[in-house]
């Protein structure tokens, strides 16, 4: 289908790097509820590349790397400003640092264009990213990146997870938060940065959110967590990767973000436990027991009225106690052993009465209510 | 004399950038100012999905079906957002960073397979192509007019209405939703109403400056504006003029440089975002500044007073009501020391006793002292 | 410039002199002085915007104050750390972290483990038996959202218990929590104090605070009367601290010279 070849090995080891480093980054960035910073990050970086591009006239590497993590920053600091020291709320503030940034890095683009001629820079590629247009300098510095991300997040974990968790207690124990905070958010910087190539600035924020996503749905440890997002980033940028190296000239951003928002949608539907599938069908178990529950303790209360145990309840009273159709739970509760039907009198409806075990299952949930209560 | 004015480019391509910042920072008011800004940026991405959706089924370049179709995915990314959102499973702004990437690729990847080399082309998604907006014309009574001109029109003209007529019931919808309700309103009507004109005029702009410019057109002026007044129809109303000011300026820089103009006219919306928070009256960084020096003496002279006023009646007096006491139980070094003395002094609040150590209240100072202390107190 | 001060009031678990606290410019807090004897279980209590949680955050270094200084048994909090012991609200923290409650735990330990090292297998011990206290025991391994309020409130009292701190703070440990949580938390307190540590707590509920209290610090924007609960807890003082609000309050349990018409601003 597709020649394996150098090209796609590079692209496939970058989307690879990129998956693991923006898995990682984005558990954190997801956990404090600070999501679409990366978005403003990519989108901002695009003054920096196009800076870049113009001081060194060249389309190296590290230049363009730096350039966009300067303007990131800038941008990242911008929106801090508005909401700290401007009545803006954080959405209005991230949305217009975002799209001023992006509007200031095509004004440059289209300036670098209209001096070399034709896009011959090749910039354009930074908008949906490019993958062809990696070369194994690129691989490096992701390499690069992605490893001094994952030590950092290694070495300082204890103190990441305080942080993210609860920042004033781990102000109160004497961990410096804003410069922890600030180099939490720089390395994230460098995980968008070093993607740009392939996913492009527009669509960045997934690549950050959704395998981080993803992984929460699975894992209620946040060590799993961001093993398991490493691991579907990772998924994502490869499997991105191969789908738009098998031909038909399809950009392998979108593909690595359909990618990553199939593996975040999947997980959001089927994981185990917050699975919403998984939950929905334990609510209808507890909703169907509830119900049971409720026809259980009707018949125990006309028991009880009636001094006798085994009082035979007409299914039209318990229809009218229970308002509503009992009939499938009078069912279930008698497929459990809790009730069985008799025949009392002809012309009347069927008649139930409660079995021992119904009985003392009857006793047992109103003594766990009245303990709750 | 008119189809000379409708065919100009000068004339054509600053009047497009104008209605676009109209129509959008109409309902960008009401976007920013209920903390939905995001949602833009959302809508304004995911309208490509709709717009390459209609395409791929009609075959048409020119379709009233855009418009439905768009309205319809930007509704459907406010609601997808919105169920993630309530589902627990994820918070509100991861919920649109998972939604519109996702929407925005499948369109992204349904133009490179199905629509290469037409009509619509991935950088034009970003960036629009307002530079020649004022090719495309219809035929009005014999007038050739851009099409891009009767649409925004249309649009700037429909939001237009739209706010004015529910002014009243979007302003209460957007600073108390449940009053709002309480009273009969339908706030989430309103505000899929509002949303669904947002999705109509992004796809309506689509072709001029794109996704990522929209999103400035949107959220930016109106921004800019709610940081020069607290009233609404002023927030509207500068927010409108700073979208046409831009436009303008805008075209012009950007002709002078030879770039983008869509690009530049989103800069300039930032430009005057910046000036805003800046320079603005009230909310401006200046004004702040110069309040909060102001605040600061202020302060200062009132944690004095209030200080003097504590100990005077109290055996240790004389310890405390005293310079020293200032370094060394306010812990304010020498120059605040003597600086806030001397403002006590100049406003009449204090006065130093002979050997310049001991402080003492005057009556205007025990006044300003009690009405901090016991402010319950006042009137 | 400030003197240095050497061991400040040593005997005193919390000195405050002259401290004035601004946020945001605006002062919440007006030239507090406070003096807490060691070995007490102090309330702080005061209506809604007395500055409550302020107080405790200045202490903590959390934010900075305007003028005034702090001593913790006659050292500055930076110098004191490792002697104290915090609780904040409940509320600030998102409970949909993942991580179990032993974990959150051992958070509480991450001052003593300092930079870099990780929590090991004393680490884990001193963490479960101070959930045993709480008698949180059995829910070690349970994901932190599936608490109850009161459960997770209880798990935050542990990770202060790790802290072995001398001088506790504590934001409201007792809003919203179940009658077993408070009767956790009330014992668990007094246990403290028998153990000659200071606890100092934000309080809401004037009904119990003389029960559970035997020092007070009344604030509401500036301290209103401190001292022990005997002679601090009377209706002049309330009245004071509560200014009208005191229209609210069951007058009836609190002793001496009950307010006659309540004030109304």
């Amino acid at each position: 289908m597709f020649e394996f070849d150098f090209t796609l090995r590079n692209v496939m080891l970058g989307a690879a790097l990129l998956g693991v480093s923006s898995g990682v980054l984005g558990s954190f960035a997801l956990l404090r509820q600070q999501s679409l910073l990366g978005d403003a990050l990519a989108h901002a970086a695009l003054p920096g590349v196009c800076l870049g591009f113009l001081l060194t006239g060249s389309r190296e590497p590290l230049p363009i790397f730096v350039g966009a993590l300067l303007s990131g920053a800038l941008a990242a600091g911008f929106t801090m400003l508005l909401t700290s020291r401007s009545r803006l709320k954080t959405d209005a503030a991230l949305g217009a640092s975002l799209s001023i940034f992006f509007a200031f890095g095509l004004v440059l683009l289209t300036f670098i264009q209209s001096r070399s001629g034709s896009g011959q820079a090749g910039l354009e590629a930074f908008l949906f990213g490019q993958a062809a247009a990696i070369v194994p300098s690129d691989v490096r510095l992701m390499a690069v990146v992605a490893v001094a991300a994952l030590l950092t997040v290694a070495l300082l974990w204890k103190e990441f997870k305080l942080l993210t968790f609860d920042p004033q207690f781990a102000a109160s124990l004497g961990f410096p938060r804003l410069p922890l905070e600030l180099l939490l958010t720089s390395i994230l910087a460098f995980a968008i940065v070093i993607g740009l190539q392939l996913v492009g600035v527009v669509l960045m924020a997934a690549i950050i959110i959704a395998p981080a996503a993803a992984a929460r749905q699975w894992s209620d440890s946040l060590g799993q967590m961001v093993g398991l997002a490493a691991l579907f980033g990772a998924l994502a940028g490869v499997s991105g990767a191969l789908l738009s190296a098998s031909g038909r000239g399809l950009a392998t951003g979108p593909l690595i973000i359909i990618a990553a928002s199939l593996i975040a949608l999947a997980s959001l539907l089927f994981a185990p436990e917050r699975g919403l599938i998984a939950s929905a069908y334990r609510a209808r178990g507890a909703r169907r027991e509830l119900e049971q529950q409720r026809v259980l303790l009707d018949m125990y209360g006309l028991a009880q009225q009636h001094s006798d145990p085994s009082y035979p309840s007409e299914s039209g009273m318990l229809r009218a106690l229970y308002g509503g159709s009992p009939e499938a739970q009078l069912r279930r509760l008698e497929a459990a052993g809790l009730a069985e039907h008799t025949t009392h009198v002809p012309g009347e409806g069927t008649h139930y009465r409660l079995t021992e075990a119904g009985w003392a299952r009857a006793e047992a949930a109103l003594n766990s209510l009245g303990h709750h209560a | 004399m008119l189809e000379a004015l409708l065919t100009n480019p000068s004339v054509v391509v600053p009047l497009v950038g104008a209605l676009v910042g109209v129509a959008s920072s109409l309902v960008g008011t009401f976007l920013v100012l209920r903390g939905s800004s995001l949602l833009a940026d959302a809508i304004s991405h995911s309208v490509l999905l709709g717009i390459v959706l209609v395409y791929l089924v009609t075959g048409d370049q020119y379709s009233p079906f855009f418009i439905a179709g768009a309205a319809a995915v930007g509704l459907l990314t406010v609601f997808l957002t919105e169920l993630l959102t309530r589902s627990g499973r994820v918070k509100a702004d991861a919920a649109i960073g998972l939604v519109y990437p996702f929407l925005f690729a499948i369109a992204v990847v349904l133009i490179n397979v199905f629509a290469r080399n037409v009509h619509i082309d991935t950088d034009a998604v970003l960036l629009g192509e307002i530079g020649f907006s004022w090719l495309d014309t219809v035929s009005v009574g014999g007038v050739e007019v851009p099409n891009a001109l009767m649409t925004l029109g249309a649009v700037t003209l429909l939001n237009a209405l739209f706010v004015g007529l529910f002014y009243k019931e979007l302003k209460l919808a957007t600073f108390d939703p449940g009053l709002a309700a309480a009273l009969g309103f339908s706030p989430v009507l309103l505000y899929y109403l509002l949303l669904g004109l947002t999705s109509v005029t992004a796809v309506t702009a689509f072709d001029a400056v794109g996704a990522v410019l929209l999103v400035a057109f949107i959220i930016v002026p109106p921004s800019a504006a709610y940081l020069l007044t607290d009233t609404l129809w002023k927030t509207l109303a500068l927010g409108v003029g700073i979208a046409v000011a831009s436009s303008l300026l805008g075209y012009l820089a950007a002709i002078w440089l030879n770039v983008s103009i869509g690009g530049t006219m989103a800069v300039c919306t930032g430009v005057f975002l910046v000036a805003a928070f800046l320079f603005g009256p009230r909310y401006g960084l200046v004004a702040q500044r110069a309040q909060r020096r102001r605040q600061q003496g202020e302060n200062a002279a009132r944690t004095l007073v209030v200080h003097l006023y504590n100990h005077e009646s109290k055996e240790e007096a004389g310890r405390e009501n005293s310079v020293s006491a200032l370094r060394q139980h306010l812990r304010w070094d020498d120059a605040k020391v003597s600086q806030v003395t001397a403002v006590g002094r100049e406003q009449g609040l204090i006065t130093l006793g002979p050997k310049r150590e001991r402080l003492f209240l005057t009556d205007a100072g025990r006044r300003l002292a009690r009405e901090v202390w016991e402010p319950w107190r006042r009137e | 410039m400030p003197q240095p001060t050497p061991r400040h009031e040593p005997n005193l678990a919390l000195h405050i002199e002259d401290l004035t606290v601004a946020y945001n410019d605006k002062p919440v807090l007006w030239d507090i002085d406070i003096n807490v004897p060691p070995g007490v279980l102090a309330a702080i209590i005061g209506p809604n915007g007395a500055g409550k949680s302020t107080l405790i955050k200045a202490v903590l270094g959390l934010l900075k104050p305007s003028a005034g200084h702090i001593y913790l048994h006659g050292e500055p909090y930076a110098k004191q750390r490792r002697r104290v012991g915090y609780v904040p609200q409940r509320s600030s923290v998102d409970w949909d972290f993942p991580t179990t409650a032993l974990d959150v735990v051992t958070m509480g330990l991450y001052g003593q483990l300092g930079w870099l090292r990780r929590p090991g297998r004393a680490a884990r011990t001193k963490a479960l038996s101070a959930l045993e206290q709480v008698g949180m025991a059995d829910y070690a391994e349970r994901q932190i959202s599936q608490l109850s309020g009161g459960q997770q409130q209880r798990v935050f009292l542990a990770r202060a218990l790790v802290q072995d701190a001398q001088v506790y703070f504590m934001d409201e440990p007792m809003a919203g929590v179940d009658a077993t949580t408070e009767r956790v938390i009330i014992g668990l307190l007094k246990k403290l104090r028998e153990q000659g540590k200071t606890v100092i707590v934000v309080h809401h509920d004037l009904q119990t605070v003389a029960t559970y209290f035997d020092f007070l610090l009344l604030l509401n924007v500036r301290l209103i009367a401190q001292g022990k609960t005997s002679e601090v807890y009377t209706a002049e003082n309330l009245r004071a601290a509560y200014g009208g609000q005191i229209a609210l309050l069951q007058t009836a349990q609190i002793p001496q010279t009950p307010p006659t018409v309540a004030e109304t601003v």
